[in-house]
């Protein structure tokens, strides 16, 4: 160990030596024959501005590691974005931490390096930048075809003109038809870029053309910049405000799609929130003010599924959310069941008993879940699977939100299907229209009540899994979600699922459709509002219940 | 000044009551606790409803600030006591609760209030009983009592210096802002005061937008959307968020799911502590950004001793610090020192002995009371590491004075508050040489 450790500096101050000799003999090699300056000792400065305290130096230097490419550029590179990469308080030697083993950064021989005397190499934003662009610059050259494609994009969204000659080469060699496109987009954007090479106005016009053509919120970044640069010729400069107002009138034309997207996903968070409430309320006549909490129980339950698949199997730790589904419905299920024969059936036929009794118990579930897991939020995480966006046309889908409108039709389907197919739900709404025919008939009245119950508070529980992806998980979640669920079947028709789902939709999309009119406050009480002189007209809601048993 | 081993190896600030330390331990079979009639102070944080989350931590801070005075001999050889009490996230309550530990239990000071108008509605309470309030929660400014020091950040404390570094290289060079906030008083004045700022830095007024929401807010797709089109006007964008509370969670999980990061739209925030982070999947938030007087991963001696009581204290060693716990930490040693001063809790004196008075803070610096009832902080800019924390990127090289009222509102920027003769005014009007009155804000 410690002759390792000896070696180790006295070996690369040989090195210094060695290369700083070289130094002078290139330099004069330089002055002679106007050569290319030595590359090893160049490379030994670049990597040296990472070693300072200076956020400015360590971006320029990373710039120079990507300029100058080498077989240590992309290691030394990623280490920096992962925090791997470490400096000595003294001199500039740098190390990358390999799990318990320490590398050289400059030469990747094995190091064992004085860790007390190591800082991380500082990272803030514009070195982040800085990486970023290196890592596409070096990958758009020797990257597997996937990487080349998003170099490409981040080339593109940077449109630094200083990539050009990169640009061009990476052109002259890929066959990629997708590849190719990309890189001259960004090829256009570049040139049409502060800090451009002077071309003609014609190469300019084209580059305004190709990006009008790709069109998005990138190119449209692109051309109001260049539509103000006054290097750029005048023609060029009314062309590129020409194609941004076309590539504005095609986004608005987008935007009431996504508008609707927006609407349709903030319904189906409602829908899947009022459905429990549908039965329980619609169904049972209980006005059970405890419904968020149950949510909320549910979200936590999604919690505590991915910590115990975390601690049990971490390989499967994405997918502890397919486990949470049937978890969170069973837990609150159960103790759906528990509530309604422990309080609610005491107090069938008297609402507002129920209002007050489940309101009481709302506040105590709230407190037990405070004193167990805490005041503060939990954490649960989005698995990588449901992370990010795509584009449909103009439309941006984000996965999380798409995945809950289906999780939403899905929830629906087998309850409108658990309601119309099976014995428990032919049960139920036999019990719900004549509960002394039902009971003379032979049906257990009070097993299918405590067993509707469950089933509601069972759909709290999955709406509590899908608001968990979304929402934060606190002992208040419930709260926010009450008030709206309420809204939802008041408004849809008491009772009647269908009329869930379309005022969940309508409030949804009408929601979503003011908002950017009149700005999230204004919306928010316009629509209550609206909704409240709908119900003074139509006090049965949308979707009203007829026939005998619904006076009852 | 000798003290036993047993006290010093507790000792926890510099500023130690040494004497009466050493005065108890010659009694013979003392307790830790000194002996005497208790100095009663108040603590008015809600432990019940929305704010709940965030003032029950600052209630602890004070309990256990007043549990290690007590071990090192209370304050003029007396011990404290605190009495908490629970105005439950309800303004009006907060009113009457200081009232009641003014006039009933006759505290010797208090130490509450989160949002600002919890603290506009004990207000006038405190101005009517003589009481004392030490504030330790960054607030819009506009505002200058006689009865109250504020130990959390004002505008140019906070606001001011972070949007400075937006403007600045390092922070990417912002040109348009959008300007992100909780429908209430704290995200309206200080956006008020932001907006006249920016104006005066050449920023036009069509690349600033301003954007309130509802508390709670959990839906921020429209509005995340609307920002990623504000920010391709070809300038780069940056996002100032007076977000309050929960909905932070959402609207950051919005931006991760639309593929925004810190280094296309950088977003400063004002209200997201450790705390707050505690509670989130932080790895889509690397980079994004924070403005604070303090955070838990600066590397000093006292804050690595704070850190450490605390979660002795707490018997939990994963709680998190913040710098409302810090400002708290300030305020309650700043009183300490000023009873010491003049030998009594007597609130005139108590006031007048404040201004001037002296504290180390936990990052390293002193903190000094101005005349105007506010003190020196120095502001960090810190960026969210993947494990929850913040790296401090950027910092202001001295302390910087609290300013009560803004120069950056054409109403008050004549003002100033100086709570010494023989001025002694909370709104000077420095131009025209008088003082506007009992009005506050």
């Amino acid at each position: 160990m410690a002759d390792v450790a000896m070696s180790g500096p006295a070996a690369l101050s040989g090195r210094k030596l060695w290369n700083g000799a070289r130094g002078i003999f290139a330099a004069v090699l330089l002055s002679l024959l106007f050569i290319q300056p030595d590359s090893a000792r160049a490379d030994e400065d670049a990597f040296a501005g990472l070693a300072t305290t200076q956020f400015n130096t360590i971006a320029s230097s990373v710039d120079q590691i990507a300029q100058q490419g080498g077989p240590r550029a992309l290691p030394v590179l990623r280490a920096l974005a992962d925090k791997k990469l470490f400096a000595a308080s003294e001199g500039d030697a740098l190390f990358i931490r390999k799990g318990d083993s320490w590398e050289d950064a400059r030469s990747g021989v094995p190091a064992t390096p004085d860790e007390t005397t190591l800082r991380p190499v500082r990272v803030n934003n514009r070195v982040r930048l800085a990486v970023a662009a290196a890592e596409a610059e070096l990958e758009l050259v020797s990257g597997t075809p996937a990487e080349r494609q998003a170099s490409a994009t981040v080339f593109y969204q940077r449109h630094d003109p200083a990539m050009l000659p990169a640009i061009d080469k990476a052109l002259s060699k890929t066959d990629d038809a997708t590849l190719k496109d990309t890189l001259l987009n960004a090829r256009a954007a570049a040139l049409l870029s502060p800090g451009a090479p002077a071309s003609d106005a014609q190469a300019q016009q084209q580059a305004v053309a190709k990006l009008r053509a790709a069109g998005g919120l990138d190119a449209r970044g692109i051309l109001a910049q260049a539509s103000t640069e006054e290097t750029l010729d005048p023609a060029t400069r009314k062309a590129a405000e020409e194609a941004v107002s076309s590539i504005d009138f095609e986004l608005r034309l987008w935007g009431f799609g996504q508008d609707a997207f927006y609407g349709m996903s903030l319904g189906s968070v409602l829908l899947l929130a009022a459905m429990g409430l549908a039965i329980t309320f619609g169904v049972m006549g209980v006005i059970n003010m405890a419904h968020g909490e149950l949510m909320m129980i549910g979200a936590y339950t999604t919690w505590l599924t991915q910590k115990a698949v975390l601690s049990v199997a971490p390989a499967l730790g994405s997918f502890s959310l397919v486990l949470a589904i049937p978890a969170a419905f069973l837990v609150c299920g159960a103790l759906g069941i528990v509530i309604e024969r422990g309080l609610i059936r005491f107090l069938y036929g008297r609402p507002l008993e129920t209002l007050l009794a489940t309101w009481g118990l709302s506040l105590i579930l709230q407190q037990v879940i405070r004193s167990l897991f805490g005041p503060t939020n939990v954490a649960v995480t989005t698995p990588p699977w449901l992370s990010g966006s795509f584009h449909l046309g103009g439309i941006e889908v984000t996965i999380d939100r798409l995945a809950i409108m289906i999780f939403a039709v899905v929830v629906m389907a087998g309850l409108t299907l658990v309601l119309r197919r099976t014995p428990l739900g032919l049960q139920m709404r036999a019990v719900t229209q004549n509960r002394r025919m039902a009971a003379l008939m032979g049906i257990r009245t009070a097993r299918v009540d405590a067993l509707t119950f469950g089933l509601g508070s069972g759909i709290a529980g999955l709406a509590g899994v899908a608001v968990s992806q979304i929402d934060n998980v606190s002992p208040n979640l419930g709260q926010s979600y009450i008030i709206d669920s309420f809204l939802v079947v008041v408004f849809g028709g008491v009772g009647n699922l269908w009329g869930t789902l379309a005022a969940a939709a309508t409030l949804g999309i009408g929601g979503k459709a003011l908002e950017p009119l009149v700005g999230a406050v204004s919306g928010k009480i316009l629509l209550l509002v609206l909704v409240i002189l709908y119900i003074q007209r139509h006090p049965r809601g949308m979707f009203p219940l007829r026939g005998r048993g619904v006076e009852s | 000044m000798t003290t036993s081993p047993r006290f010093s190896r507790r000792d926890f600030t510099k500023f130690s009551l040494a004497a009466s330390a050493a005065m108890l331990a010659g009694v013979k079979g003392a307790a830790a606790a000194p002996k005497g009639e208790p100095i009663r102070i108040g603590v008015l944080h809600s432990l019940s409803g929305t704010m709940a989350i965030s003032e029950t931590t600052l209630k602890d801070v004070i309990l256990m600030l007043v549990e290690l005075q007590n071990r090192k001999g209370g304050v003029l050889g007396r011990p404290l006591e605190a009495v908490v009490v629970d105005p439950a996230s309800n303004w009006p309550l907060f009113a009457e609760k200081a009232r009641q530990l003014l006039a009933v239990d006759k505290v010797a000071s208090v130490f509450g209030c989160w949002t600002s108008v919890s603290r506009k509605s004990v207000l006038p309470v405190f101005e009517e009983l003589n009481g004392i309030l030490f504030y330790p929660v960054q607030y819009e400014g506009q505002e200058c009592s006689r009865n109250v020091f504020y130990t959390g950040a004002a505008p140019n404390q906070q606001a001011i210096p972070a949007v400075d570094y937006l403007l600045s290289a390092d922070g990417g060079g912002a040109k348009r802002f959008a300007l992100i906030g909780t429908d209430y008083v704290y995200p309206r004045t200080t956006n008020q005061i932001l907006q006249n700022y920016l104006k005066s830095k050449g920023i036009a007024d069509a690349d600033i937008m301003v954007n309130y929401t509802p508390f709670g807010q959990s839906d921020w797709q429209t509005i995340v959307s609307q920002l990623k089109a504000f920010g391709s006007a070809g300038k780069k964008t940056a996002v100032v968020s007076t977000i309050n509370g929960d909905a932070n969670v959402p609207f950051y999980k919005e931006l991760g799911a639309q593929g925004i990061t810190a280094t296309d739209i950088p977003v400063m925030a004002f209200s997201v502590g450790e705390e707050e982070l505690a509670g989130m999947d932080t790895k889509p938030l690397v980079g994004q950004l924070a403005a604070w007087n303090y955070f838990e991963s600066i590397d000093s001696p006292a804050n690595k001793s704070f850190i450490k009581e605390w979660h002795t204290y707490t018997k939990n060693p994963k709680r998190t610090t913040n710098d409302p716990m810090e400002a708290s930490y300030i305020g309650f040693n700043l009183w300490v020192q000023a009873v010491e001063k003049v030998g009594s809790t007597d609130h005139d004196k108590v006031i007048d002995a404040m201004v001037g008075l002296k504290q180390a803070n936990l990052t390293g610096g002193t903190a000094k009371v101005l005349p105007n009832h506010h003190i020196t902080k120095p502001v960090y800019i810190g960026e969210i590491q993947d494990d929850g924390q913040f790296n401090v990127v950027w910092q202001t090289p001295k302390e910087v004075p609290g300013m009560a009222w803004s120069p950056y509102v054409a109403e008050t920027k004549n003002l100033i508050g100086d709570w010494t003769k023989p001025i002694n005014c909370g709104n000077y009007d420095t131009v025209k040489k008088a003082c506007l009155g009992a009005k506050h804000g």
